[in-house]
């Protein structure tokens, strides 16, 4: 494969293969941001992956309280998944047993237009006919009764379908560690672009997949070629000097989100240099027949 | 174009009913269509030519350069468009307007607002009493869209009201939100006796505790909700107040018992 060499790193000339989602965005507050992450993280707990939890989900961006609806500090979180009725299926849990639950909470729209996903209008239930519904300003809010207070929940949020999930970037480089340190680098960059989340551990994943198993009912299995302890022994993608990859998956609310953050990813890896990062930057493709969306990482460089 | 602009030539003679002067109404009409419209209610009733100078194009900005408290239904039912009255306005103003923005620079009669179900009506002096309530025999008060007084309003304001936003800014007379069914009335300034008599839901929002409160409405202590921050900064943000109403811990009245005991009064704490 031919490389382009950016401030000693290796870059694979070939593309991140990204998929057409939905997704959706709650504004969640609290009296602190401490409780507003917490109810936001609770409620993005087991979602890493729509082949296991049903959605992928994560904070998006921290809200100071001049942007949140109701002046307190709070959070924006994006949930994607395949189809607009899993998405409210999972809005609506989550939300009902993460949000409603946390000290102090309330949550709003983070998003607008497309097909309205119930928010209040799923849980104003749970008041138990002591519910209160407000119109003002143009929007609908519903607030239930609970132990500490009420729990304030604007009726509805937006729904998009310009989102894209799969977005990624794999690190190689000399051992775990200096892995960790270039994915840990290009995490806190991604970060900061707003409308793309990772919605793995820590924003890495250390077990990227392949399509198909040798077991029958297995539709991923280890990414043999990326797996450094086989590299002596299966068609390897590493060089011998390569020790460790980790993966950084990106879910954007638009395509143009997925590019920002992988461009703003490979800047800071690049950025870290060789020595103490990775040693060569790839992505992960399906040979760019089953997504709609191919990142090619030579139009990304800084 | 010019805002089409009516000019009082004299202080009228008998009561007019100038709901036919919105811009619904006038779309597509001639100035001389227009001047040729009733607007008195006497047995000879006077034309808008024999009241009125007439300029201006825009049919959906409308100016009345001088008011009348015998300009009775100025806006009614309109659903769009600007209407200004530089001065005062009769009874039920704005009556069952759906959308637009009516301003009335002075005072205005009783049933202000009444019915309305859109739109923002401003009174900027002070309004009569049943502000935004319904007529004898009506069951509905407002049912939607922003009604602003910036000066007093009189007793029963809101009554019947179901939805909406109604806001009283320097105080207002005895029965506010009276049966009321839903919606939020903010008042500032003193609140006369017996707010939310018979009230079944909604909310009354204060910036004082209220004086007298009928003996159905009970102490629910203290609250510590983010509604009041959210419609605290919705307030400011609309340009209704210029300052937060209730604040972060609202003191709480649920009522009235004597019905179905789901509505609230808030009001802010320590005055």
């Amino acid at each position: 494969m031919q490389q382009l060499i950016r401030n000693g790193v290796a870059i694979d000339d070939t593309f991140a293969e990204a998929f057409g989602m939905r997704a959706t965005a709650i504004i969640i507050t609290a009296p602190t941001l401490k409780w507003a992450r917490q109810a936001a993280i609770t409620m993005t707990g087991y979602a890493t992956s729509v082949i296991g939890c049903g959605c992928e989900a994560a904070i998006d961006v921290d809200l100071p309280p001049s942007k949140t609806p109701d002046g307190r500090p709070g959070c924006r979180v994006m949930i994607f998944a395949v189809s607009t009725d899993e998405l409210q299926k999972q809005l609506k849990n989550r939300l009902g047993q993460c949000v409603l639950t946390s000290p102090g909470s309330a949550c709003f729209a983070g998003m607008e237009g497309g097909t309205p996903l119930n928010l209040g209008s799923a849980l104003r239930y749970f008041g138990d006919g002591w519910q209160i519904s407000k119109k003002f300003g143009g929007r609908h809010y519903w607030r239930v009764p609970v132990m500490d207070g009420e729990f304030l929940c604007e009726a509805t949020t937006g729904m998009t379908r310009e989102a894209v999930g799969g977005g990624n970037l794999l690190l190689l480089a000399a051992d775990a560690e200096k892995a960790l340190v270039a994915a840990e680098r290009a995490v806190a960059a991604i970060g900061k672009i707003p409308g793309a989340i990772m919605p793995f551990p820590g924003g890495i994943v250390r077990s990227g997949s392949k399509i198909g198993a040798k077991y029958k009912g297995m539709t991923a299995s280890t990414n043999d070629a990326f797996a450094p302890t086989l590299s002596g022994v299966v068609k390897s993608a590493l060089d011998p000097e390569i020790n460790a990859v980790l993966e950084i998956v990106i879910d954007g609310e638009t395509s143009d989100a997925v590019s920002a953050a992988m461009r703003a990813g490979l800047k800071a890896v690049i950025d870290l240099g060789p020595k103490r990062g990775a040693l060569r930057i790839s992505a992960g493709n399906y040979g760019g027949k089953l997504g709609k969306f191919h990142y090619h990482l030579k139009d990304l460089l800084p | 174009m010019k805002a089409l602009t009516f000019t009082l030539r004299a202080q009228p003679e008998e009561r007019l009913d100038l709901s036919a002067l919105i811009p619904d109404r006038l779309d597509g009409m001639s100035v001389a269509e227009i001047a040729k419209l009733r607007i008195g209610t006497s047995r000879r009733p006077a034309l808008v030519g024999d009241i009125f100078k007439i300029r201006g194009e825009n049919r959906s900005h409308i100016i009345f350069d001088g008011g009348s408290r015998r300009f009775d239904r100025v806006g009614a039912g309109m659903s769009g468009g600007m209407l200004f009255v530089a001065g005062d306005a009769g009874a039920q103003a704005g009556r069952r307007m759906s959308g637009g923005m009516l301003v009335i620079e002075d005072n205005c009669g009783p049933h202000a607002g009444s019915g309305m179900a859109g739109g923002r009506l401003e009174i900027l002096g002070n309004s009569g009493d049943y502000l935004a309530g319904p007529l004898a025999g009506e069951m509905l008060g407002m049912e939607g869209g922003v009604l602003i007084v910036r000066g007093k309003a009189g007793h029963y304001a809101g009554d019947r009201m179901r939805r909406g936003v109604l806001a009283i800014l320097k105080g207002c007379g005895d029965y506010a939100g009276s049966r009321m069914i839903a919606g939020s009335i903010v008042v500032t300034g003193r609140v006369g006796a017996m707010p939310g008599y018979l009230m079944k839901r909604g909310s009354l929002l204060f910036d004082r505790r209220p004086e007298t409160i009928s003996p159905t409405f009970i102490d629910c202590g203290r609250t510590d909700i983010a509604f009041s921050g959210l419609f605290d900064r919705y307030l400011i943000d609309d340009k209704i107040l210029d300052k937060p109403l209730l604040g972060r811990k609202p003191g709480k009245y649920g009522g009235d018992n004597a019905v179905l005991g789901k509505g609230e009064i808030l009001f802010r704490m320590g005055r």
